[in-house]
C-alpha cells in the first residue's frame, strides 16, 4: 500500500509527468481564456470547438507553406477571428440565437477545416522550439519545466494574466464586467454595447484558432481533420468549471490535464481502479466543484454575467 | 413577391440536387460501385487504406467501373440512409466498411435483392451480403518478435483503442511473437477509449516512454506515437498504413492493410454475374495485410521477420497455435486442431499468459 502511494506521489511529481500535464493543458487554456473574456461581456458562445478546429488547419496550412510557426500561429488565430466575425455579425447585428449559432460555428467550423487541411493530410513539419538556456534550463526537476517550454506555454501563461489585469485592474474592463451584467443600464450610460461585445468575440476568436493552432504546431506536429478530439467542449466546461474567474481558469486547466494524464500513467501500475473510472475523473471533478461553487456567495462564489446569452437590441 | 423568390431558389435547389444525383445515367454501361467509409479520407489510417483500394480498383478497371464514395458516414440510422442512397443513385456493387454498418448494411440488402454488398469486418450475411476482413493479427506476431529483439529494456508500451476482439487478439499475438523470442518481455498497456485522438495517443507515448518502454506499438489510428518515438529516438511500429513520413527513424515496419485486391476481384466477379455471399478472411497469403518495409534494425532481427512472414503466409506457421496458455495459467482449448479457430480469434476477450493487465470491463 505505502509502495504504490510512493509510486504513485513519485509519477505525480516527476518532471517528465508535469511537461506532459502542461502541454496537454495549454491549448485548453488558451481557448478558454478568450472565451472566458466573451462570456464575461455577456455573450454565449458555443462555436469553440469550430474555431479551434479551423485555427488547427489554417496555423498547419501557414506554417507548412512559410516553414514558420510564428507565422503559422498568427494564421491560426486569424482565423479564428474570421470566424468569430461571423458569430458576430449574426448574433449582434441580426440578434439571432447565440445557442443556435455557436452550434451551428462549431458543424460549419468542422466542415470548413476538413475542406482547408485536406490538401495538408500526411505533411508533417518540425513543431515549435522549446526554449534552451544555457543554465537555467539544465537546472534537475524544475529547469526544463520553467525554462524549457515552447512560446505557446509563455503566452497562454502571459494571456491569463493579462487577462486578469485587463478585467479587474482597468477601466476598460469594468465596463465590459458592466455590459455583461446589464447590457441595458451599459447602454444607457452611453457605452457601445454591441461594438465592445463584437470586440470581446473577437479576441475570443482569437484566442481559440492559437488554441486549435496549438495542437498542429507543437503538440503533434501534423494535421488531421477533427484533430481537436471535443478541446473546445472541454474549454467552454472550464469557464464554468472557473465560475468565469480568470486565476480559478488557470487552475481548472492545469487540473483536468493533470487528471486526464493521471488518468493515462497510472493504467500500467495496475491500482485495480477500472481505467474507465480514471477516465470519468476529469468529469466528475468539474459536477464536483460545480456543486460546490453553486453553494457559496459572495466573492468566493461564480462571477456569472447576468446578461449571459441574452439578446440585445440598442433602441437607439 | 418576396415568397416567389424563395419558391424559384427551392426549385432551382431541387433541380440541382437531382441532376447532381441522377446526373451519372449517361454511364450506365459501367458497373457503378459504391463505398461507405466512417472516416475522412484522410485520416492517415483505416479509412484511408480503404480509398487507397477503391482507387486502385479504379484504375485497374477503368474502362468498365466507376466508383463513387461517402466519407464520414456515421454509424447507426444514417448509416442506412447513406447506403441506400448509393443503391438509389444506380450502384450494383456497395462496400460499407466498418463494423458499426452490419446492421444497416443488412437492411438495405434485403430491401434491394438484385444490388450486391459487401460489409468488412462483421459477422452477419446474406444471399446478397458477403463480409470481408483482414487478419491483421499475423502482422502483429511479426511485431512482437521484432520488438523482443530490439526492446533493451523488455518494456514494449502498447496504446489501445476499446477492448473489442480484434484489439485483443492484436494484443495476444504480439505477446506470443514477443515470448517465442525473448521470454521476458513485458508490455505496458494504456487504454486511451479512442481510435482517434491524436493529442491524447502523444499523451499516452509519453507516459509509457517515461514509464520505462523504449518499444511502442498501437492500435489507434493516428501517427502521434510515431511522432513521439522520433522525437525520444526510440523505436515504434506504424499502424493501418505506414507511417515512415512520421519516424524516419523510428519506424520498425508497419501492419498495414491492403483492399485494394480484393476489391478489383469483387468487382470482377459481378461484372462476369459470378459473384456470390463468401465470407473471406484474408492476411499476409493473400496481400490483404502488408508489412511495411522493415528499416531501422539489424540484418539478423530483418532476416528472423522476413523468415516469420514467410512462414505465415506458406501456413507453415499460425501466431495462434497450440498450446496456448490464458492468463490465469489454464491452457487453452484448441478448437483449430493444431490451432484456435476463426471463431476463437474473433470473439477473443481474454489475454495470453506473461500480460500484465486485465481486460476492461472484466
Amino acid at each position: 500500500m505505502l509502495e504504490t502511494l510512493s509510486n504513485i506521489l513519485h509519477l505525480i511529481f516527476s518532471e517528465n509527468f508535469i511537461l506532459t500535464v502542461v502541454t496537454a493543458s495549454t491549448p485548453l487554456l488558451l481557448a478558454s481564456s478568450g472565451e472566458l473574456v466573451v462570456e464575461r461581456s455577456g455573450v454565449l458562445n458555443l462555436g469553440v470547438e469550430g474555431m479551434m478546429i479551423v485555427g488547427a488547419a489554417c496555423g498547419f496550412a501557414g506554417a507548412y507553406l512559410s516553414g514558420s510557426i510564428a507565422i503559422g500561429a498568427l494564421c491560426g488565430i486569424a482565423a479564428g477571428v474570421a470566424l468569430s466575425m461571423i458569430f458576430g455579425v449574426l448574433t449582434l447585428g441580426l440578434a439571432v440565437n447565440q445557442v443556435a449559432t455557436g452550434l451551428a460555428l462549431t458543424i460549419f467550423g468542422i466542415g470548413l477545416s476538413g475542406l482547408i487541411g485536406a490538401k495538408f493530410v500526411g505533411e508533417k513539419i518540425v513543431p515549435a522550439a522549446h526554449l534552451d538556456l544555457p543554465v537555467l534550463t539544465e537546472i534537475p526537476g524544475v529547469g526544463r519545466l520553467l525554462f524549457g517550454e515552447d512560446a505557446f506555454v509563455y503566452i497562454s501563461v502571459a494571456l491569463i494574466i493579462g487577462i486578469w489585469v485587463f478585467l479587474y485592474r482597468t477601466r476598460a474592463g469594468l465596463v465590459l464586467r458592466a455590459v455583461g451584467d446589464n447590457h441595458t443600464s451599459a447602454h444607457a450610460l452611453g457605452y457601445p454595447v454591441l461594438r465592445i461585445r463584437m470586440l470581446a468575440i473577437m479576441f475570443g476568436g482569437g484566442c481559440a484558432g492559437l488554441g486549435g493552432a496549438y495542437l498542429p504546431l507543437a503538440y503533434t506536429p501534423f494535421f488531421i481533420p477533427g484533430m481537436t478530439s471535443g478541446r473546445g467542449w472541454i474549454a467552454l466546461a472550464l469557464v464554468v468549471f472557473a465560475s468565469w474567474r480568470p486565476a480559478r481558469l488557470v487552475v481548472g486547466a492545469y487540473l483536468f490535464g493533470a487528471v486526464s494524464i493521471l488518468g493515462l500513467a497510472l493504467q500500467p501500475l495496475h491500482l485495480g481502479i477500472p481505467q474507465q473510472v480514471m477516465n470519468m475523473l476529469p468529469y466528475l471533478a468539474t459536477v464536483v466543484v460545480l456543486v460546490l461553487i453553486s453553494r457559496t456567495r459572495g466573492t468566493a462564489g461564480s462571477a456569472a454575467p447576468a446578461s449571459l446569452g441574452l439578446v440585445f437590441v440598442p433602441d437607439r | 413577391m418576396k415568397k416567389w423568390n424563395i419558391f424559384a431558389i427551392a426549385v432551382c435547389a431541387v433541380v440541382a440536387l437531382a441532376v447532381t444525383t441522377f446526373g451519372g445515367v449517361h454511364a450506365a454501361d459501367k458497373l457503378k460501385i459504391g463505398f461507405v467509409y466512417v472516416g475522412p479520407i484522410g485520416d492517415l489510417g483505416y479509412t484511408y487504406q480503404h480509398e487507397v483500394g477503391r482507387r486502385a480498383l479504379q484504375k485497374a478497371l477503368d474502362d468498365k467501373v466507376e466508383t463513387t464514395f461517402l466519407e464520414n458516414v456515421p454509424e447507426g440510422a444514417d448509416a442506412e440512409r447513406a447506403i441506400e442512397q448509393l443503391v438509389r443513385a444506380g450502384n450494383k456493387l456497395v462496400f460499407t466498411t466498418s463494423f458499426g454498418f452490419m446492421d444497416a448494411t443488412l437492411k438495405v440488402a434485403n430491401k434491394y435483392p438484385n444490388v450486391f454488398f459487401e460489409h468488412a469486418t462483421g459477422f452477419k450475411r446474406a444471399k446478397n451480403m458477403a463480409t470481408y476482413a483482414a487478419r491483421f493479427y499475423e502482422g502483429r506476431y511479426i511485431q512482437g518478435q521484432i520488438a523482443a529483439k530490439m526492446t533493451k529494456k523488455n518494456v514494449i508500451g502498447y496504446i489501445v483503442s476499446f477492448p473489442i476482439p480484434e484489439v485483443i487478439s492484436g494484443i495476444n499475438a504480439t505477446m506470443l511473437g514477443a515470448q517465442s523470442v525473448n521470454p521476458n518481455v513485458k508490455f505496458k498497456i494504456i487504454w486511451v477509449n479512442s481510435w482517434f485522438d491524436p493529442g491524447k495517443e502523444a499523451d499516452a507515448a509519453k507516459t509509457l516512454i517515461d514509464q520505462g518502454a523504449d518499444i511502442l506499438t498501437q492500435h489507434t489510428d493516428s501517427p502521434a506515437a510515431m511522432q513521439i518515438a522520433e522525437q525520444r529516438g526510440i523505436h515504434a511500429f506504424g499502424q493501418s498504413s505506414d507511417m515512415i513520413k512520421f519516424g524516419p527513424h523510428a519506424q520498425l515496419t508497419a501492419d498495414t492493410d491492403y483492399w485494394g485486391d480484393y476489391y478489383i476481384e469483387r468487382a470482377k466477379l459481378v461484372l462476369d454475374g459470378k459473384w456470390t455471399s463468401t465470407d473471406t478472411w484474408d492476411g499476409l497469403d493473400k496481400g490483404m495485410v502488408v508489412m511495411a518495409p522493415y528499416t531501422n534494425m539489424p540484418d539478423d532481427v530483418k532476416a528472423m521477420a522476413m523468415k516469420t512472414e514467410a512462414a505465415i503466409k506458406s501456413g507453415a506457421l499460425h501466431p495462434f497455435k497450440c498450446p496456448i496458455t490464458a492468463q490465469d495459467g489454464k491452457a487453452v482449448e484448441c478448437k483449430g486442431g493444431n490451432r484456435l479457430d476463426n471463431g476463437q480469434i474473433l470473439s477473443m476477450n481474454w489475454y495470453v499468459k506473461g500480460i500484465d493487465d486485465k481486460v476492461p470491463g472484466q
